[in-house]
């Protein structure tokens, strides 16, 4: 079969420009991010579940999960989950807005996922810092 | 040309998923009931934190703090079934590990129910 003499070359076609020609703007982070947290809350709940079984399971088992948390790691997991369960939930608010027809505007999207990363820091700090100065614990 | 979808088909309206709006629809009404769950879930974990394993039963051991968490977990479980469904939809293109990855989900979320139910209900009964 003759070579057809007007077959465009395959690298000259125009692509779309794959992502990572973009400039990260901040819905796009926040897009990204409730994606990641999401996954990682995922895997949160096996230990919302290892919770609920040492409790009951007698104070020795509880114990046993609860040195395990509160080593440095455990902490930093626990803050880690912490703060993914608040941006999940301040973005996933953001979604259902955005399902009724609200904040579609170009300002009102940058700004409002400014605010989810800045609220969701702020809210996971708080917590700790609730728990750090000695003020959890008050279900007794 | 003409249609390659049966009658019957497109009499059902429910697309190649088979499921129509069903999985956008249960993943918004989860996300909604887990708002003010969410919340209270906060307010247990900080009440908790640093308190003993008594404390824990007799919380959890009242009827309306097991439902509300039984409540928590289950449509945390629901929801994080339909989510991982999103993602693996999106980034497995091939149907069998696809699929074979979608079970793996669903088998993991019933485990993890049921590992909390059973947790649930014996704390109940330590009261």
């Amino acid at each position: 079969m003759a070579e057809n003499p007007q077959k465009p070359d395959p690298a000259a076609r125009p692509l779309s420009p794959h992502l990572t020609i973009y400039s990260w703007a901040p819905t796009m982070i926040v897009s990204i991010t409730h994606r990641i947290t999401g996954v990682g809350l995922s895997v949160g709940t096996l230990i919302l579940a290892w919770w609920l079984v040492a409790i009951s399971n007698g104070p020795e088992v509880y114990q046993d999960f609860y040195a395990v948390m509160a080593t440095p790691l455990g902490l930093l997991v626990l803050f880690g989950f912490t703060w993914a369960l608040a941006f999940h939930l301040l973005n996933g608010i953001r979604h259902l807005a955005w399902d009724l027809g609200h904040g579609f505007k170009k300002e009102t999207a940058r700004l409002t996922a400014l605010s989810v990363i800045g609220l969701s820091l702020l809210i996971a700090a708080a917590l700790a810092a609730l728990i750090w100065t000695g003020h959890g614990g008050y279900l007794q | 040309m003409s249609s390659l979808q049966t009658p019957l088909h497109k009499v059902q309206g429910l697309g190649a998923s088979h499921s129509g709006t069903g999985h956008f629809w249960h993943e918004r009404v989860t996300s909604l009931a887990l708002v003010p769950l969410t919340l209270w879930f906060f307010f247990v974990a900080v009440g908790l934190a640093g308190a003993s394993e008594a404390a824990a039963v007799g919380f959890l051991s009242h009827p309306l703090n097991a439902i509300l968490m039984a409540a928590f977990v289950f449509t945390t479980l629901y929801h994080v079934k339909l989510g991982l469904q999103v993602v693996i939809d999106d980034y497995v293109h091939a149907a069998g590990s696809r699929i074979l990855l979608l079970l793996l989900v669903l088998l993991a979320v019933l485990a993890t129910g049921a590992f909390a139910l059973f947790a649930l209900i014996r704390i109940a009964g330590q009261s």
